[in-house]
């Protein structure tokens, strides 16, 4: 299905194996359960100038935007929505107050498609209509929709094994004390079974995990009941706290960074010394998102084509099995290894990370870099004590300003590494870079050059004197990029790229507008204290008269070049020579080919025409120029 | 003629000085000979050693003098010859004069070239420490000048690396030829590096000629109207292991002009009829969204396309600390003034130095070439250049864009339970490590990738060598300058032993009952400083997982193991699968009985190194190999001696365990009343 013989988004500085793992290994099959009763749809905020919004619209925003990144990223995963504490219901299982939203012939748990995504992202509109809210759990009535939703999820994750994906229902809430309706023995024997419920789902390997919504006047408290439902202990209930909804978008933003699920990479051994040798886990923090793999489909039926590869030996025509033997020119002979040996060569040392020692991090320089870095993280699953040693060296290296070195003995491409320890950065919008140590996989001598010796001369080169540099400093203080961070700017031939595929998809005739955020601020630049700078600095490297300098030069080069003149010179003398023959006669006599090649070009150039090819061609390039 | 053609001439220092790297100065030429021989047939090589006893050379026999210098190999095109030549460097005896190679080699390049153009190109590998001869007219300086100005006339270039043993004693000698050198570098004929390890000097030079190519040349664009000129150039790109081709043997054995190439063909077949075959234009691509498959023909597609039009349009400037160092995410460009530009060149340098002044960095957005389908964006950062002949410049790193982020979310490690949190005495053990395992101590930085070579390739290209020759050969095992590289130096662990001891104690690790070991994980072997307590108790198992994380097995067959060493060794050796495999178990086996020495705690394990030394020395002397064994133990000896263990050799020489005299073997140089006293006399020369 996904495959691209032609390698046309194959990027070769992008391959990267560690990608193509971590899709194998975590497919994930998540149930969004959004809670939908009365108190979801409440203003948020008490502030009155804000817009108000509702819980129910923050959530509806979250799984859309999630959904985006899914199906670009890793349409591959499956996703179900489902909302709980609903007037209507829709389930298998026909319980009361669930209702599992889905479009079209897709799967309750699937893909997303195009159009759920577009579908789901406007079902404010119809919600009530169509679905309904109410009150889940009141007195009185028999009906436990937490239970039903909890039962509802962990039949829609029955597919699929456990061991090769990993499942997980994300409960969406603002409602920390779901029985506080009810009283008496029949609160304790819902509070009982709901949590019997959880805890036989997480027993089936189905992690639940609760994304709460603290209320403006009051706070979110897990420990009335989540806490035990999720099965917390005293210490991770701390972690769970959301921050106090100052504002939305805080935590629209936790919530959508909190509803991604840590994929690790790998888990590696780090052998700080011989008797001293920790577990880390690896991840894959930032790595370029392409678009998305293509398949071949026949044009007519549109039906997708199977591809079939064959080896065929180059001298006998024989059809041959996947050969396993490889080869390489060497001195003009053919030298052989087998595929293992291979391997072999490639593998220097054993497959984990073994430290050499620390350098100051400002050996670390800008151009040791290769490839995106991969982020650490201790991990105590195998080897207890291990995040402890991290810790402590996390913070030592923070202390003493050094990375550390180490060898990475990745069998594809054995590599040296700065393990550079990044402090936690958090702000209101929650974490911002987690703490940790990000590996920057270094170049060795052959991989760096150095152009900038390429043009030198014996003469100095020239240096800015200080009143330059004063002058180029004004001009960094006036284009000044506030508040830059990295993420700020989407991908626009991706966004592109996928904008023509949803529109595609979804039969729509007009093709999106996709705004370019990459391009400089026209505007901003426009602003004459922007411009003041710029020309300050150009009038003092390039002195006052440089434009129209410029210009003149630009125009003498057109009209009297160096090269042009030159050019006009070997003209005139080719007419001149070819004006010596009868060019017409020569053709109809066919005696062309008689004539020199240098002959034959005089003709070629005096007429401004093409005097590249053989002989043949440029006496058929003259008989076509002749008209015959 | 091949384009890019080029001719070298290798110009090596053999002098006392530089005996002890002999065998890696071997190594970079032979990998530089190899790669030549993969991928520039054409190229051809001289090699000039100096400091040798003897002189020969053309100018000698002409002119006189020029005396210890002798071309070993003339400029040939490459072939098994000039790897030949390199094979036996001979050991010189008299202190190299650079300058008179420098001139040997100019000659031959002359004498075979003229004035014809083409790359030419000098690599002298010297120590420069001694004195050189006064030239007979003018100052060294001078003679400088003029070879500076006869390279330039034919285009000659030269690549110096000079080579000192870390910790030399700097005199006036030495700074002299390194001035002449830079007098080199100053004239713009000559590049100097000055390296002081072995492995660095493995790392020093270029084996392989890459042609710099532009990716972009044209205007920076600050506004509408202000445009810098810059060349953009990759300032790192990663070199590849050799993409191997598939191999046919169907070819018969008498054709000798088969090539031996598998051809790889591609056929689409209908899912539903899957006997027909689709032709290319009845083939359209589906791209995927989600699981809908979208077919877009290539026309529409191109249609439709995002388009950026060619340039580099810089958004403005922005704080250092703002963009953090694990964010690059590619190889790196550098951004050169267009050459010849004294503009542009100022007004790189003026924005270089001021961002450099106030810590700030560029962001800019790059489309290279026209009709590329997607942008770039990224990050200049200043590059102040040192030296006087070199512009200013920018490197370029790629930076991520929104998509390309995953905002996954850790624990904060304050909030992590005390048991994960280091106590203080462990918090130190954790920061005397980090200050004692320095790399870069003042004035010298160990394995800078700027000289550090991929052992990877460098056994890749040594082994394609030797399987040229021996096309059954076993893969040699990574040498010791190359060891250097992936495990840490054996003699800074020896010196901070103490510390690292403290390390183990200070953290208990355990590993998890629970989990059943992975079966990656059981090759990693984790040994924990927690075993510790109950290996006293039976010292052999812990021994054991120490010494595999010491020496990770690198083939399952013919390690040597804790239960049986001296049967396994004897095991390896019956193996001789070929000839590497006695050298290997050799090897092995002095590494295993270190190690044991090493960790041996009250003499605990005397009897089994004892056991091992007699057998090595056995295995020694059926193999005919009386050195290996001779210099192991007067190594171990002299190391040893000194220490805890200094008894055992008591023990050794009491059970005559002692020098492989002439008697034994016959290629030994020790005379049995050597190595009778072996232990008397060493134990009387060191007091």
């Amino acid at each position: 299905m996904d495959l691209d013989p032609e390698g046309i988004f194959r990027d070769d500085s992008d391959e990267d194996d560690d990608n193509v793992q971590e899709r194998e290994a975590n497919k994930e099959m998540v149930v969004y359960l959004v809670d939908a009763s009365p108190k979801m749809f409440t203003p948020a905020t008490t502030q009155a100038d804000e817009k108000q919004e509702t819980h129910f619209h923050t959530i509806v925003n979250c799984i859309t935007q999630s959904l985006k990144t899914q199906i670009i990223g890793r349409s591959y995963d499956e996703v179900a929505i489902c909302f709980f504490n609903t007037k209507e219901k829709k389930n298998l299982q026909d319980l009361a107050g669930v209702y599992v939203y889905n479009v079209g012939d897709r799967d309750p748990l699937d893909r997303p498609t195009a159009k759920l995504i577009k579908d789901f992202s406007c079902i404010e509109d119809s919600f009530m209509s169509n679905i309904g809210s109410r009150y889940g759990i009141t007195a009185g009535s028999r009906e436990n929709t937490l239970y039903n939703a909890l039962w509802v999820a962990q039949a829609l994750l029955r597919k699929g094994s456990v061991k090769t994906v990993s499942k997980r229902m994300l409960i969406f809430t603002n409602e920390d004390d779901p029985f506080s309706a009810i009283t008496g023995a029949v609160k304790t024997d819902m509070i009982r079974t709901t949590i019997q419920r959880a805890k036989d789902a997480q027993d089936l390997g189905l992690s639940i995990e609760l994304l709460p919504l603290s209320r403006p006047d009051e706070e979110f408290n897990v420990s009335l009941f989540y806490a035990d439902l999720i099965g917390l202990d005293g210490a991770e209930i701390t972690e769970y706290l959301p921050s106090a909804g100052e504002k939305l978008e805080d935590m629209t933003d936790q919530l959508r960074k909190r509803m991604m699920k840590k994929r690790r990479v790998k888990t590696l051994s780090f052998a700080i010394t011989n008797d001293v040798c920790i577990e880390v886990n690896t991840y894959a923090l930032t790595r370029p998102t392409t678009p998305g793999t293509i398949t071949w489909l026949d044009s007519v039926s549109n039906i997708p084509l199977k591809t079939e590869r064959s080896f065929i030996c180059n001298d006998t025509g024989a059809l041959l099995q996947d050969p396993q033997m490889r080869f390489q020119m060497y001195n003009d002979t053919v030298v052989k290894f087998s595929v293992r040996e291979l391997s072999e060569v490639k593998r220097v040392s054993s497959h984990h990370l073994r430290l050499i020692g620390f350098k100051p991090l400002d050996c670390l320089k800008d151009y040791h870099n290769l490839r995106p870095s991969t982020f650490i993280y201790p991990s105590d699953e195998h080897i207890f004590g291990s995040t402890r040693v991290f810790v402590a060296l996390h913070s030592s290296m923070l202390r003493l300003g050094r990375f550390a070195l180490a060898f990475y003995g990745n069998p594809t491409r054995p590599q040296l590494v700065a393990l550079v320890a990044q402090e936690e950065v958090t702000s209101s919008a929650g974490q911002v870079e987690p703490p940790g140590m990000h590996m920057i996989y270094l170049p060795y001598s052959d991989d760096i050059r150095y152009p900038e010796e390429v043009h030198v001369t014996s003469d100095e080169a020239p240096r800015a004197t200080d009143e330059q540099i004063k002058k180029a400093s004004s001009l960094l203080k006036r284009i000044d990029l506030k508040n830059f961070s990295v993420c700020q700017f989407a991908n626009p031939a991706l966004q592109r790229h996928y904008g023509i595929l949803e529109a595609l998809a979804l039969g729509e005739d007009e093709m999106p507008d996709i705004k370019d955020e990459t391009l400089p601020d026209e505007e901003g630049l426009a602003r004459p204290g922007v411009v003041k700078a710029i020309d300050e600095f150009k009038a003092s490297v390039y002195g006052e008269n440089y434009d129209q300098e410029e210009a003149e030069a630009a125009a003498a080069k057109a009209s009297r070049g160096d090269a042009s003149k030159k050019r006009k010179a070997i003209t005139d003398a080719a007419s001149l020579k070819s004006a010596a023959y009868d060019w017409a006669e020569l053709a109809d006599n066919g005696k062309l080919k008689d004539m020199t090649v240098v002959e034959l070009k005089s003709y070629l150039t005096a007429h401004d025409l093409p005097i590249s090819g053989k002989k043949e061609a440029l006496i058929s390039r003259i008989l076509t120029h002749l008209g015959k | 003629m091949a384009r890019n053609k080029e001719a070298l001439v290798l110009l090596l220092d053999v002098g006392p000085s530089m005996h002890g790297v002999l065998q890696e100065v071997k190594n970079i030429c032979s990998t530089l000979v190899h790669k030549k021989l993969v991928y520039n047939r054409s190229d051809e090589v001289g090699i000039v050693l100096f400091g040798t006893k003897e002189t020969c050379n053309e100018l000698a026999k002409e002119l006189g003098g020029y005396k210890h210098v002798t071309v070993a190999h003339d400029i040939k095109v490459v072939d098994e010859g000039t790897s030949q030549a390199l094979q036996n460097l001979p050991a010189g005896s008299v202190p190299g004069d650079f300058l008179d190679a420098v001139v040997v080699g100019l000659d031959m390049l002359i004498r075979k070239y003229g004035n014809t153009k083409g790359k030419r190109r000098l690599c002298l590998i010297t120590s420069a420490q001694h004195r050189l001869r006064d030239p007979p007219e003018g100052t060294k300086e001078d003679q400088v000048d003029t070879i500076a100005d006869q390279m330039k006339r034919h285009d000659i270039k030269m690549e110096c690396i000079v080579f000192r043993e870390p910790g030399i004693h700097h005199n006036a000698v030495m700074d002299e030829n390194d001035w002449l050198l830079y007098q080199f570098r100053n004239r713009s004929v000559a590049k100097v590096v000055q390296v002081d390890s072995p492995t660095s000097l493995l790392g020093a030079l270029k084996t392989r000629n890459v042609l710099p190519v532009t990716v972009f040349r044209g205007d920076l664009e600050v506004s509408s109207n202000f445009k810098i000129k810059v060349w953009v150039y990759k300032k790192t790109a990663e070199e590849k292991f050799p993409t191997l081709k598939k191999y046919s043997d169907k070819a018969p054995p008498s054709d000798k002009f088969a090539s031996h190439e598998v051809k790889v063909d591609y056929e689409y077949k209908s899912v539903v009829e899957p006997d027909k075959v689709v032709p290319p234009d009845q083939r359209i691509k589906g791209y995927l969204y989600g699981p809908q498959v979208v077919p877009i023909s290539s026309a529409e597609w191109e249609a439709v396309k995002f388009k950026p039009e060619k340039g580099v349009k810089l958004l403005g400037f922005t704080d250092r600390s703002s963009i953090l160092r694990h964010h690059f995410m590619k190889d790196v460009c550098l951004f050169i003034p267009e050459p010849g530009n004294t503009k542009a060149t100022l007004a790189v340098s003026a924005i270089a130095r001021a961002m450099h002044q106030m810590n700030k960095v560029a962001i800019v957005r790059c489309v290279w070439r026209q009709g590329q389908g997607n942008v770039a964006f990224g990050v200049l950062t200043p590059n102040i250049s040192s030296v006087n002949n070199i512009q200013d410049s920018f490197y370029f790193n790629v930076l991520p864009f929104a998509e390309d982020i995953r905002e996954f979310q850790f624990r904060s490690f304050s909030s992590l339970p005390s048991s994960s949190q280091p106590t203080d005495e462990q918090q130190e053990a954790a920061d005397n490590l980090v200050k004692m395992l320095d790399l870069a101590p003042p004035g010298r930085e160990v394995l800078k990738p700027e000289f550090t070579p991929n052992p990877m390739l460098e056994r890749f290209y040594s082994y394609l060598d030797l399987k040229a020759k021996q096309p059954d050969a076993n893969v040699p095992p990574l040498e010791r300058c190359l060891r250097r590289i992936t495990e840490p130096d054996p003699d800074v662990i020896d010196q901070q032993t103490p510390l690292i001891q403290n390390l183990g104690k200070a953290f208990e690790l355990k590993e998890n009952p629970k989990k059943k070991k992975a079966r990656t994980q059981d090759r990693l072997a984790y040994t924990g400083a927690g075993d510790q307590a109950k290996s006293v108790a039976e010292p052999s198992a812990e021994k054991d997982g120490v010494l595999v994380v010491l020496y990770p097995p690198t083939e399952n067959i013919g390690e040597i193991r804790d239960l049986h060493p001296v049967q396994d060794f004897e095991a390896m050796l019956a193996k001789r699968s070929s000839s590497t495999w006695v050298q290997k178990a050799i090897e092995e086996m002095q590494k295993y009985t270190t190690a044991l020495l090493e960790n041996s705690r009250d003499g605990d394990n005397y009897s089994k190194a004892l056991e091992c030394f007699a057998a090595l020395r056995k295995a020694c002397i059926i193999e005919q190999e009386p050195e290996e064994f001779n210099q192991f133990l007067t190594k171990t000896y002299e190391r040893l001696k000194k220490g805890d263990v200094a008894n055992f050799f008591q023990l050794l020489s009491s059970k005559n365990i002692s020098l492989i005299s002439k008697g034994e073997a016959p290629d030994s140089d020790v005379t049995e009343e050597m190595a009778r006293s072996f232990y008397l006399k060493q134990e009387a020369a060191s007091e």
